[in-house]
């Protein structure tokens, strides 16, 4: 049974990773998962300096899912390269890093600074909607959106995955900018913009007020959105938003996506990963296939 | 070593009024700790998280560890209809739990107050038969009623002070109020309660010269550090995020009282 898929001339044993965000640097789970069976492992937005993030409470359950509103804290770029990036490599699994920024400037320097590390593949965060300045901002427009990416293009020496947001009006138009950008993938989708009221305070559950909604409830919306996308550009797609299973990342791969992300449903059970890539394996050889890549894109 | 695991419902009893006693049979048992909690996850998935609750007791020769919890949602109203040899999914041990280091050898004023004062049981028999410290602690638990949960099994470790916020027994107002009543002293107090509680004791320590260790709570999703939901702020920047916020589910849930902003 042949499970690899490529990315950018990057090999993944299986088309399954962590969602960045709801992995940290790998580290946090690895007592719970082996990180040798998953095809990457996708890190926590990394920018250029530390991030403190937004107050609490920064996390709300909704029916199906749940809202966030971290707002990327994290430890920057110089501690991940000293600290987590040394741990990631003692996996057989690929490293993509997550790069995010509050000015092109900071996108450039984090990715810069990646340039000569053992990393495969970065994926530009251009879509958290969490934090104030940049970030999401570079995600809403088209030609922004292809301007950001051609910076990050010209500088970078490492393929470039854009991460595109859900919370625009065509994803088509957006995927098709970074495409022109000279993105080499495209990853979809970010979280869907939520708010939660709490009737009883009557006040915002979330201190930032609205949170990124995430988990199984969102999952139509993403097919859909990856189908959109994996029809209309000629780089490939990286599918998620709502996986909890392998019949879930089926749906993904047969919308066109060549790789699939688990996310919330790593907190439910840090077990998903495995479990989807086993079950990816178990369908293809039930159905009669040989190759996961016979299903890519086959509705 | 962090273990996600079916563990089966020993027993699901009402010991107070929304209040349920969980015992459940766990390989987790052995090595948890006072202070420390686990994640909880319902059957129901559309409430997705897991609940997190501290370790109220165990029975490490039986692998069985047991968990008290207020229903407060509709998440913990349907974990207290779970009936014994229900199997629920865990996550655990979680959290740093009370460091015997910091007790040792001295007079430890254990608190709680309300949904706090679970995790203080593990606590008080841990210092007690573990031998963590030859002085006998002190314990001061704070009620909002009469409907005194608990409290005749902290009776077998040591002598137990009650506060009640309706005075209907002991010390009328709070867990300090009825300490600075009795007089009560000690080396170092652990705590776990309300926020207003923790902030009293945090004051407390402070003017007193004394040691404190809180034990904090916030929302969380994974439990284990990786997605930076549970968050407090801390007097210096913390290891992980090099911010001065660090993650109550693994720098925590219990801090030095100095350290935490709160």
């Amino acid at each position: 049974m042949k499970t690899e898929v490529t990315i950018a001339g990057v090999t993944l044993k299986n088309p399954v990773m962590t969602a960045s965000g709801t992995f940290g640097s790998g580290m946090e789970y690895s007592q719970l998962v082996d990180l040798n069976k998953l095809g990457a492992v996708v890190t926590k937005g990394v920018s250029s300096v530390p991030w403190p993030g937004n107050e609490t409470p920064r996390i709300a359950e909704v029916y199906g899912g749940m809202l966030n509103a971290i707002g990327l804290q994290n430890p920057g770029i110089d501690v991940f390269i000293e600290r987590d990036l040394p741990f990631l490599q003692r996996f057989d699994t690929k490293i993509i890093v997550n790069v995010c920024g509050k000015t092109v400037e900071e996108y450039l320097d984090v990715v810069e600074k990646l340039g000569d590390q053992p990393v495969d593949l970065l994926e530009i965060n251009v879509s958290c909607p969490n934090v104030k300045e940049g970030a999401l901002a570079f995600g809403q427009d088209a030609k922004v959106l292809e301007n950001v990416t051609s910076q990050i293009k010209k500088i970078s020496k490492k393929p470039v995955i854009m991460k595109l947001s859900p919370n625009v009006t065509n994803i088509k138009e957006m995927a098709l900018a970074a495409e022109a950008g000279g993105a080499d993938a495209v990853s979809l989708i970010n979280t869907l913009i939520g708010m939660k009221i709490d009737i009883n305070r009557r006040q915002f559950v979330l201190a930032n007020k609205t949170g990124g909604f995430s988990g199984p409830a969102i999952k139509p919306v993403a097919v859909r959105m990856v189908y959109d996308v994996a029809h209309t550009v000629k780089i490939p797609v990286i599918g998620m938003g709502g996986i909890a299973t392998a019949e879930d990342a089926i749906e993904f791969l047969l919308a066109g996506a060549t790789a699939v992300s688990v996310g919330t449903m790593n907190f439910i059970d840090p077990q998903t990963t495995i479990k989807v890539a086993a079950g990816i394996e178990a369908y293809l050889e039930k159905n009669g296939f040989v190759d996961v890549k016979d299903i890519i894109g086959l509705v | 070593m962090k273990k996600n695991e079916e563990a089966m419902i020993q027993s699901m009893e009402e010991i107070s009024q929304g209040v349920y006693s969980l015992w459940i049979e766990t390989t987790l048992a052995r090595e948890a700790k006072p202070g420390q909690f686990l994640m909880v996850y319902l059957k129901n998935p559309s409430k997705l998280l897991g609940r997190p609750i501290s370790i109220c007791d165990v029975d490490r020769e039986k692998g069985l560890l047991r968990m008290v919890f207020r229903t407060i949602g509709e998440g913990t109203k349907e974990l207290a209809a779970y009936q014994k040899g229900t199997k629920i999914s865990v996550l655990g041990t979680l959290g740093n739990g009370y460091d015997p280091d910091w007790l040792k050898d001295k007079k430890v004023i254990v608190m709680g107050g309300g949904i706090g004062i679970p995790p203080m049981l593990l606590a008080s028999k841990t210092i007690v038969k573990d031998n963590i410290s030859d002085k006998t602690p002190e314990i001061v638990l704070g009620y909002a009623n009469q409907d005194l949960f608990l409290k005749e099994e902290f009776d077998a470790y040591a002598n137990v002070s009650i506060a009640t916020m309706d005075g209907s027994v002991g010390t009328k107002g709070t867990v300090l109020d009825a300490m600075k009543e009795k007089n009560i002293q000690g080396d170092v107090i652990i705590a776990c309660g309300p926020m207003p509680m923790l902030r009293a004791v945090k004051q407390y320590a402070a003017e007193h010269q004394m040691e404190a260790y809180i034990s904090l709570e916030e929302r969380m999703a994974c439990g284990v550090g990786a997605c930076l939901g549970c968050v407090c702020k801390t007097v210096k920047k913390d290891f992980h995020t090099h911010v001065n916020k660090t993650r109550i589910c693994v720098e925590g849930p219990v801090f030095d009282a100095k350290e935490v902003e709160i």
